[in-house]
């Protein structure tokens, strides 16, 4: 069993990450556009490439590295048996993602967030319930272009974040941001089936992994 | 679980009432469930009878002869009944052993809820789909219109016991928008079954005031019976046709029975109303009430007697006139604090 859990550690990229995307897919699904230079967020400069006619292009190449580790560390996540939690509080694709979510066999929170909760999770859903293990955000921001109370919520109860950050998000709190494109359906279609596959090869691998041990 | 840091002796004390009604795990309801069952043949021996055919009303009849008890309220009373009759219908615990919850949409707080909105939301996105095949291959797209005026979507708190969940008014509300989304399209007929989950079929409440036709008695004559109350007067008044006008109330003459002028006008009113003062004769039973309740009560039996007689216009001109509503006035009772039902006791300074 400790076999188990420390042996995807000892490789960087023990689920072959890489191999999901390339820099051309992300440019395919328009993940390099990023909102007008008025509505730039500060934290965000150093992710942006530059700007072509006040619209801000966000750098693929960080872009690539940042989903590299995100996904690597959803992976390992979902290897260990955690609970992955998909937040995005966009009315296009709330369907999408909560899809998404039944098909990893994760869950999804595209509604309204009550204020309690992560937090008051004792009181709201009965004693003995277990909180996420991690927080996927599709888009970090909520219906009236201000930072998700998820995240704030998150970084208090000591939950790991990765989220999508737009050039107008505050990548600050978020544990692995992901700059990239939130708007466009292609983008998060890309986003979504990326974690789907990272999820299913991931939970592949344990029930591999748990049979072979069996059969020695 | 949380771990304790710095808090005060007042947060350490457990919140009771914080975690609301008390969730039952399915094994400790098959669990009841399996104590019940023994516990109904044990019954059956101890009362002498047959363990396979006792019956609900045998066990509470054993109980009630176990153990009498005096209580007014039945509720109070000892009493063994099927655990699920006796464990509200509520959400068993969410999650397994794990920890991990059953439902996808657990760490929303409506999971139900939500699904529901899901489905529905994924039957509409279905319904486009098909909808731009057709328009792709140049089908027509299906016109059948759903009727609309025989059937209501269910209610707030019906939809609430379905999902075994509260709802807030707005909720309701956007599920219910989203139905109509969905019927608005042409081809919702192919989502049929899913919505009629939620429609509910409404009996059509014209009833429609059926007017008996009219009897004959031996002499070939034509009657026709009506019924009539006011206050505490109840009549019943038969109407016959080729009279002279006379009226007879029990047994004696209106001029002996209604000394008053007002009563008899009142008697004479639906006649008057139609024309037909001299035409008909008319014998009525009245009881209970007053001098005037007796009066109106046989006003309303005579009108709903003579709608037979009537064509449809003039039962409506009668209508339109009260001579057919029930009058609804009665003695209103007298208050506590108040000498009558409106009159206050004196008002005095000092």
């Amino acid at each position: 069993d400790d076999k188990l859990l420390t042996e995807p550690l000892s490789h960087p990229d023990f689920f072959s990450v890489k191999e999901l995307f390339t820099l051309k897919d992300l440019f395919d699904a328009r993940v390099h556009l990023g909102h007008k230079k008025g509505c730039r967020h500060r934290f965000m400069e150093p992710y942006i490439f530059g700007c072509r006619l006040d619209q801000d292009i966000i750098d693929l190449d960080q872009t690539m590295q940042h989903l590299q580790l995100a996904l690597n560390f959803t992976a390992h996540v979902a290897y260990r048996g955690g609970i992955i939690l998909f937040v995005s509080r966009r009315r296009q694709f709330c369907h999408l993602v909560e899809s998404t979510a039944r098909a990893c066999g994760e869950y999804a929170h595209t509604r309204y967030w009550q204020g309690g909760l992560l937090t008051n999770a004792h009181i709201q859903f009965g004693p003995g319930v277990r909180l996420p293990d991690l927080l996927v955000f599709l888009s970090t921001l909520n219906n009236v272009f201000e930072p998700h109370v998820a995240i704030r919520d998150a970084a208090k109860m000591n939950i790991p974040t990765v989220g999508v950050v737009d050039t107008n998000c505050n990548p600050c709190l978020i544990t692995y941001p992901i700059p990239g494109n939130d708007d466009s359906p292609a983008a998060v279609e890309l986003y979504c089936k990326l974690f789907r596959m990272t999820i299913i090869r991931a939970k592949d691998k344990r029930r591999q992994s748990e049979a072979i041990e069996e059969l020695r | 679980t949380l771990r304790l840091i710095c808090t005060t002796t007042a947060v350490q004390r457990k919140n009771v009432g914080a975690s609301g009604p008390e969730k039952y795990t399915e094994a400790f309801i098959k669990k009841q469930i399996e104590e019940f069952n023994l516990g109904k043949r044990h019954l059956a021996n101890m009362m002498g009878e047959d363990p396979e055919t006792f019956t609900q009303e045998d066990i509470d009849r054993a109980i009630a002869y176990l153990f009498p008890s005096g209580l007014f309220d039945k509720q109070a009373r000892p009493m063994m009944k099927h655990p699920t009759e006796v464990f509200p219908a509520q959400r068993k615990i969410q999650w397994g052993e794990d920890g991990r919850p059953f439902h996808f949409l657990f760490y929303t707080g409506k999971q139900s809820y939500y699904s529901l909105m899901h489905e529905t939301y994924e039957k509409f996105l279905n319904v486009q789909k098909h909808q731009d095949q057709l328009i792709a291959q140049d089908l027509p797209l299906q016109k059948e219109k759903r009727n609309l005026a025989g059937s209501r979507w269910l209610t707030k708190i019906e939809l609430e016991e379905m999902l075994l969940e509260k709802l807030s008014d707005d909720d309701y509300s956007r599920f219910i928008q989203l139905l109509q989304k969905l019927v608005a399209l042409p081809c919702a007929d192919i989502e049929e079954n899913y919505i009629q989950k939620f429609s509910k079929e409404v009996p059509v409440q014209l009833q429609k005031v059926v007017i008996e036709p009219l009897q004959y008695d031996e002499q070939g004559v034509a009657f026709s019976t009506g019924e009539g109350k006011r206050k505490s007067a109840r009549a019943t008044a038969v109407v016959y046709d080729n009279g002279t006008g006379k009226i007879t109330v029990n047994g004696t003459d209106i001029l002996h029975y209604f000394p008053v002028l007002q009563d008899r006008e009142q008697l004479l009113f639906p006649f008057q109303f139609l024309g037909r003062i001299g035409k008909h004769d008319m014998v009525c039973t009245v009881s209970g009430g007053g001098r005037s309740a007796q009066a109106g009560a046989i006003r309303l039996a005579s009108a709903k007697a003579l709608r037979s007689f009537v064509t449809e216009k003039e039962v409506e001109f009668m209508r339109q006139a009260g001579l057919l509503t029930v009058d609804p006035r009665v003695k209103e009772r007298k208050k506590p604090g108040q000498e009558g039902p409106r009159r206050k006791f004196t008002w005095k300074k000092r």
